[in-house]
């Protein structure tokens, strides 16, 4: 009842093959297994969308997804948002709005509105209330969020306009430069639990 | 979460011969964002949960098949809604896939998953019972033809036999031209389960095709061939009169937390007239969804 079913899943980059029980879900493997906090626990029913991570390129609450399910898949976090240090443009555009309140949301956000902006170069307002309805802020900072990614929106097309870098990441299937997975990246064995 | 064992069989034929031989004891799994939720509360007490999506046979894609669309049970609602031939021929099952949940319910949850949860409140079944979809089912002893109106029975419970799955949804392509719509009232715009949901279709002959759902047990679907709906002319009076029998069989339950009987009963006829006012709009503008 309780075997372990073995996985590989490539997160944020790095190959992890693990052994995981079939009962626990991705988000509980990203974050007990892996200690990748950013996804938070809330709802549990795929209402509040603080789980939200990019599973093959796709948003879904990580909370609906069991751990064996993502077996030979790619998920991308809220950790494997950013590359080397550096914030992507929705990143500095939720500092720069004030759209972090408490925080709590804030990861679920982030990867929503990239995963958005990777489908939607151009989204209007709607589109931005559409494609994050599926994330609740209870602090209601929902004004300056949707600014926040109409304004990284907006520098993705200046940035694209200037170097075509953002637009080719865009349709190559990446939501910006930065979330772009290393296809070099080597298993990490000493942070895969076997 | 109540401990279970997992299978993920690469054919239909596994997966029958499994759930076969577990019984009630097995579960399918498609998309999961009902079901895991059900796990997890422990109303669905599996100890095997059978994922469907490594079996090729079981497409996740959408094809054209001589006279019908056929969606595999495996397509989820963000591809369903965006198709461009679901826009063009059956555009109230696109609006409607549209709206379950939000984008990352909407890029796991399955058409087929939708059907077989068999929530009264579900939003693709008006527009799936106004097309005349039928559900294909596979089981040990073949496959079968089960039109959506016998499909759906009541709350959670459909005609699928034990051992059966559903393999894809197959929606004939349009012979007339229709105008069609679907249309729901939630208690907030994004994301929400729905109060009242409904679909129409009006045809360019004059008969229409309307579907309701989340006012009781299951979805209904009614027709009428008076050609009173499909003229945008008709006075509030003569459609009333002929909107109320087709109505008559809401039943909205006491007991939902989301919204009360009265309110439900009256936005339904709201609703049906918006819809046939924008399916009548829209076969006058020359659809043919």
């Amino acid at each position: 009842m309780t075997d372990l079913s073995p996985i590989q899943v490539i997160v944020n980059g790095r190959v992890r093959a693990v052994r995981v029980t079939p009962h626990h879900t991705l988000l509980e493997f990203l974050r007990d297994d892996l200690g990748l906090t950013g996804s938070k626990e809330c709802c549990l029913v795929g209402e509040c969308g603080a789980c939200t991570v990019l599973l093959d390129g796709r948003s879904v609450d990580s909370c609906l997804v069991l751990a064996v399910e993502a077996d030979g898949g790619e998920v991308t976090t809220v950790e494997g948002i950013a590359a080397e240090g550096r914030l992507t443009l929705v990143q500095q555009a939720f500092l720069d709005h004030g759209a972090a309140q408490c925080g709590f949301c804030i990861p679920g956000q982030i990867v929503s509105a990239h995963a958005l902006l990777a489908a939607n170069a151009h989204p209007t307002r709607a589109d931005v209330e559409e494609g994050l309805a599926g994330n609740l802020c209870r602090c209601a900072g929902y004004e300056q969020i949707i600014e926040a990614v109409l304004a990284a929106a907006g520098r993705y097309a200046a940035a694209s306009a200037d170097h075509g870098t953002a637009a080719r990441a865009r349709a190559a299937g990446s939501p910006d430069p930065a979330v772009r997975l290393d296809p070099a990246a080597t298993p990490d064995a000493r942070l895969a639990p076997q | 979460m109540r401990p279970f064992s997992y299978e993920r069989p690469r054919t239909l034929a596994a997966a029958i011969r499994i759930l076969e031989a577990t019984g009630t004891a097995a579960t399918a799994l498609a998309g999961g964002t009902d079901l895991i939720i059900d796990l997890r509360d422990g109303s669905v007490r599996p100890d095997v949960v059978v994922d469907l999506k490594g079996i090729d046979e079981i497409e996740a894609g959408i094809r054209e098949e001589g006279d019908r669309l056929v969606i595999g049970a495996r397509a989820v609602m963000e591809d369903i809604a965006a198709d461009p031939r679901v826009r063009r021929d059956f555009i109230a099952l696109a609006e409607a896939a549209a709206v379950v949940g939000s984008v990352q319910i909407r890029n796991r949850a399955t058409l087929a998953g939708n059907i077989c949860n068999a929530s009264p409140a579900a939003d693709t079944t008006p527009a799936l019972l106004v097309y005349g979809a039928q559900v294909v089912a596979v089981g040990s002893g073949g496959g079968r033809r089960i039109s959506i109106d016998d499909f759906l029975i009541g709350p959670g419970v459909t005609a699928l036999a034990p051992g059966e799955l559903v393999a894809g949804i197959e929606l004939p392509l349009p012979t007339q031209r229709r105008g069609a719509v679907h249309v729901r009232r939630t208690r907030r715009r994004g994301h929400d389960l729905a109060s009242v949901t409904l679909a129409c279709a009006v045809f360019e002959g004059g008969s229409v095709r309307l579907a309701y759902g989340s006012v009781g047990p299951r979805p209904w679907l009614v027709t009428d061939d008076s050609g009173v709906l499909a003229d945008p002319a008709a006075s509030a009076e003569a459609w009333t009169a002929i909107l109320e029998p087709l109505l008559a069989a809401a039943s909205p339950s006491p007991r939902s937390m989301r919204a009360g009987p009265e309110y439900r009963l009256a936005m339904l006829r709201v609703l049906a007239r918006r819809a046939l006012d924008v399916a009548n709009r829209r076969l006058t503008n020359g659809a043919t969804a």
